[in-house]
């Protein structure tokens, strides 16, 4: 009976429970404590490896700054159509000038430049003459009013009217020596509706001194935007007759007198600061790069550019990276496989001579990696200079005549050289390794069931090497392809890789979105041909030893 | 033992020396030759020189002196594939990358014979070796016994003349063993193939050959066919080599009529039949197998010379009782006696007398 009911359904353990859960049960011991043997080294790769590479990964298409630093106009830039030819409406200009004027207070207009100067040549040093240049615009309304009347020119007047009661008692009674916080300014809701955007721009303002500078706002005077925004605020022709709080007087009459004011017209004012503002392609830039994420940089990597119609080729003369991808690839090929035919037999002979020689052979061979990769490079640049070692036995061999010395550095050829010579342990130790494992009756039987020593070597003893083979190519191709010291040392300008380009954008050009967009496609690259490797080699063919 | 320039000779060895490092002898004057379709087994302890005497004939390794004959024709100098030799190795060594049937196509392509010829040779060759479902599969996975199978196959699918097999047993259990030694026999002899076969094994050497060459130190002890080598072994390190041995040591008294008379060192006498040894006052080894030592006294002649001996341990082994004796002088005196419902069971402590037909007991060298 009981036979029949262990039969039908799962097997049972002896509590009743299904097999299967007792044994997970038995093994989640097991597994945790596996997972706290690996736990320091993962968090540590984690931190250390993982997620810098994930960051700087994003940063390829990350590209919030735009709107972040110009949130106003990429707003009313949204709904405007370069391909019209016409500049955008002042109202942009009039946003611009806000952004950049809040930018420039942040110091972040600069940055801004730098990051669209990828995408547009001369939009640096067009940000940075602006940033200058647009305080000029907004004090032409603060000395009007300024004029007007005194009241306008003390930061203490300002905060009465734009602070609310409460918070001004506070600020009254806050002592600016004593260690509190300053208490956080509060607008006046009576002002709030009547000057919106007076009260938004001053609490940016008092926000910007509270907490960025860290001042006294009691003593710090309003930015020349607060007035700008005073001044558009008043056009609006608002019912301040029922405002009766601080300033309710001096409100009135300002509101009276800037009909008469002097206007600014902010796309000539801007025209002013440079004719660049009124190209259609600044701004179609600046409405290209607004979103928050961007195809900007791949597109850079790949040596497209974004346009109005979409992705397109750069010009002939801009190409650099796709040429340089491919030879980056070529060049990586000819290392592995140089390393092959030169490691092939090394490997060979280590592998066949009685234990004691091979290790004093196989020291020679490890010899590299006791000495500074920079050394070796090094010493490498003093032989294949033009008046090297190389050239001088040539010459005086009477190889090469002394007035055609060969270029043997700065070119393809010297970090082909340097790199083969620097990689080769590592194409020599697998296949060492593999060939280790091979017995010598392999050979034997093949010849004596009849076939010659090229045969024997052929049919028999290279295919099982072949593992040697893959994992050493795997090696190699993959360190070279991302090498980056010897090629920038002997490689000259034709003998450079991707690499060199990716350092120098995160070093010099600091472009790192395009740098983490080059860096992103080499690692999509490797992985793809690591994938294609896979499904025609089989990574289980792949031995570094035993 | 040396019958060299033996015209029917299809193997000769001649004498050939070996030296690795040039001032040991690995191999000392070797001279051998064997009839075609003969199975001789090369036997010896390790380091014994008989896989190099192997590895020579095979033309992997060169005989410093001397000649190698096949057939007639010299082959010092003929590289090994073009010996046409068929061999097994000891670890198999099919090719791990390739099918059963592609490792018994190789030595076929390699004659650059045509694909037919080759397809119906390795079905054949399988079935030889009732191995014809296993066509497809890896060496990997095969067991140990079905992968000799077809490294034994794949030394045959070319037709040679000769083969050689270095212990191609050595690594399997032995039941197996057992079943593929008489396997291969029978396929020696059904083809008639010449087959040098090295082993350590002397069990498989006796059951298998021909003929057996007790190697040591480099040279052939003793060369004969199995019955006689155990029998009549000629030396004292063929009688301890081959098969369980009792071993007594003495001075020769007196040698009368094919017999010798010893005197042990333990002062007593016995009979024995001298081999080694050729006059009165000689030191010499006396060896006598365990189940030639008699203790029922009616199956011993009148005259013959007994010994006294005291029963240390009996165990029982089923078919045969092996007692452990004290005599004259040693504990370590073994007699083997069939069970069989008259014999006599001994018990420890017991007092007998033993004694043997004069011939079962040799006096060889010391």
């Amino acid at each position: 009976m009981t036979d029949a009911t262990q039969n039908s359904g799962p097997m049972m353990a002896a509590d009743g429970t299904t097999l299967k859960s007792s044994l997970n049960r038995a093994l989640r011991r097991q597994k945790l404590r596996a997972l706290m043997l690996i736990a320091p080294l993962l968090i540590f790769v984690l931190v250390t490896f993982i997620a810098p590479i994930a960051d700087m990964l994003f940063r390829s298409v990350e590209n919030q700054i735009v709107s972040d630093t110009l949130p106003r106009t990429t707003t009313l830039l949204a709904d405007w159509d370069g391909d019209a030819g016409e500049l955008p409406s002042s109202e942009v200009f009039e946003a611009l000038y806000t952004d950049i004027f809040i930018a420039q207070e942040r110091k972040l207009h600069t940055r801004l430049g730098s990051r669209l100067n990828y995408e547009l040549t001369g939009v640096s040093s067009l940000f940075r003459k602006s940033g200058r240049k647009v305080e000029d615009m907004g004090e032409v309304y603060q000395d009007q009013f300024e004029d007007l009347d005194g009241f306008w020119k003390d930061s203490e007047n300002w905060n009465a009217l734009m602070g609310s009661d409460s918070w001004l008692a506070d600020q009254t009674a806050w002592d600016d020596k004593s260690d509190a916080r300053q208490p956080a300014f509060e607008p006046r809701e009576e002002i709030e509706s009547l000057l919106p955007q007076t009260a938004a721009t001053f609490e940016i303002f008092a926000d910007f001194v509270q907490n960025e500078d860290e001042d006294n706002l009691a003593k710090e005077d309003p930015w020349a935007l607060v007035y700008s925004a005073l001044y558009t605020d008043l056009m609006q022709e608002p019912d301040v007759s029922g405002y009766g709080g601080p300033g309710s007087a001096e409100l009135l009459q300002a509101m009276g007198a800037v009909g008469t004011f002097e206007n600014v017209d902010y796309p000539a004012a801007f025209e002013e600061i440079d004719k660049d503002w009124h190209s259609i392609d600044v701004w179609q830039t600046i409405q290209t790069y607004s979103p928050d994420f961007t195809s900007g940089y791949f597109l850079n990597a790949v040596d497209m550019k974004k346009s109005p119609d979409g992705p397109e080729m750069r010009p002939d003369n801009e190409q650099l990276y796709i040429k340089l991808f491919i030879r980056t690839l070529f060049m990586s090929l000819v290392i592995t496989g140089s390393c092959i035919l030169l490691g092939y037999p090394v490997a060979w002979i280590l592998a066949n001579l009685p234990a004691r020689t091979a290790n004093l052979l196989m020291i020679l061979v490890l010899l590299p990696f006791w000495t500074s990769l920079l050394v070796r490079t090094s010493a490498w640049k003093v032989m294949l200079q033009q008046q090297g070692v190389i050239n001088d036995t040539l010459v005086w061999l009477g190889v090469v005549a002394d007035d055609s010395r060969l270029a043997l550095i700065n070119n393809q050829t010297g970090t082909i050289i340097a790199m083969t010579h620097i990689l080769l342990p590592f194409m020599i130790l697998p296949l060492y390794s593999v060939m280790k494992t091979i017995p010598p009756s392999y050979l034997r039987a093949a010849k004596s069931l009849g076939a010659t020593n090229w045969t024997a070597f052929w049919r028999v003893y290279f295919p099982q090497s072949v593992p040697g083979i893959g994992a050493g190519s795997i090696l190699v191709f993959i360190l070279s392809i991302g090498y980056y010291i010897t090629p920038e040392l002997v490689g000259g300008t034709t003998g450079t890789f991707i690499s060199n380009r990716i350092a120098y954008h995160i070093s010099s050009s600091l472009n790192w979105g395009l740098a983490a967009a080059l860096g992103a496609i080499l690692l999509a690259v490797v992985l793809g041909l690591y994938w294609a490797y896979d499904r025609i080699v089989g990574i289980d063919n792949v031995k570094l030893g035993g | 033992m040396a019958d060299t320039s033996n015209a029917d000779a299809f193997v000769e060895f001649e004498r050939v020396q070996k030296s690795y490092d040039g001032e040991n002898l690995v191999v000392k004057d070797l001279n051998l030759s064997m009839p075609k379709g003969e199975f001789l087994t090369m036997l010896g302890p390790s380091g014994s020189g008989k896989t190099t005497c192997l590895m020579m004939l095979a033309g992997f390794e060169t005989a410093t002196h001397g000649d190698i004959r096949l057939d007639g024709v010299s082959i010092n100098n003929i590289p090994p594939h073009k010996r046409g030799i068929g061999m097994v190795f000891q670890n198999y060594a099919l090719f791990p990358h390739m099918t059963v049937a592609e490792n018994l196509s190789f030595p076929l392509e390699v004659r650059k014979m045509s694909k037919s010829d080759r397809e119906a040779k390795v079905t054949r060759a399988l079935g030889m070796v009732q191995m014809g479902d296993f066509a497809g599969r890896r060496p990997s996975q095969l067991s140990g016994g079905q992968q000799q199978r077809i490294a034994l196959a794949r030394a045959l699918v070319f037709e040679p003349e000769l083969v050689l097999m270095d212990e191609p047993l050595g690594a399997l259990d032995k039941q197996l063993r057992e079943t593929l030694q008489f396997e291969i026999t029978k396929l020696a002899h059904d083809l008639g193939i010449t087959v040098v076969y090295v082993t350590h094994d002397q069990t498989e050497a006796l059951t298998m050959s021909d003929r057996v060459a007790v190697f040591d130190d480099g040279r052939i002890q003793q060369l004969a066919p199995p019955d006689k080598l155990y029998e009549e072994p000629e030396n004292s390190f063929v009688a301890q080599f081959i098969g369980e041995n009792n071993t007594l040591e003495g001075r020769v008294k007196e040698i009368k009529g094919g017999t010798a008379l010893i005197e042990l060192d333990s002062g007593e006498l016995i009979d024995a039949q001298p081999v080694n040894v050729a006059a009165a006052g000689e030191r010499t080894r006396v060896s006598i197998r365990p189940e030639r030592v008699e203790y029922n006294k009616d199956r011993l002649s009148e005259d013959a010379h007994t010994l006294k001996a005291e029963v240390l341990e009996f165990i029982y082994m089923g078919d045969i009782f092996r007692t452990r004796l004290r005599v004259a002088g040693t504990d370590e005196f073994i007699i083997k006696t069939r069970n069989a419902p008259d014999v006599e069971r001994l018990t420890p402590g017991q007092q007998i007398e033993i004694g043997w037909l004069p011939q079962d007991c040799r006096a060889l060298d010391a």
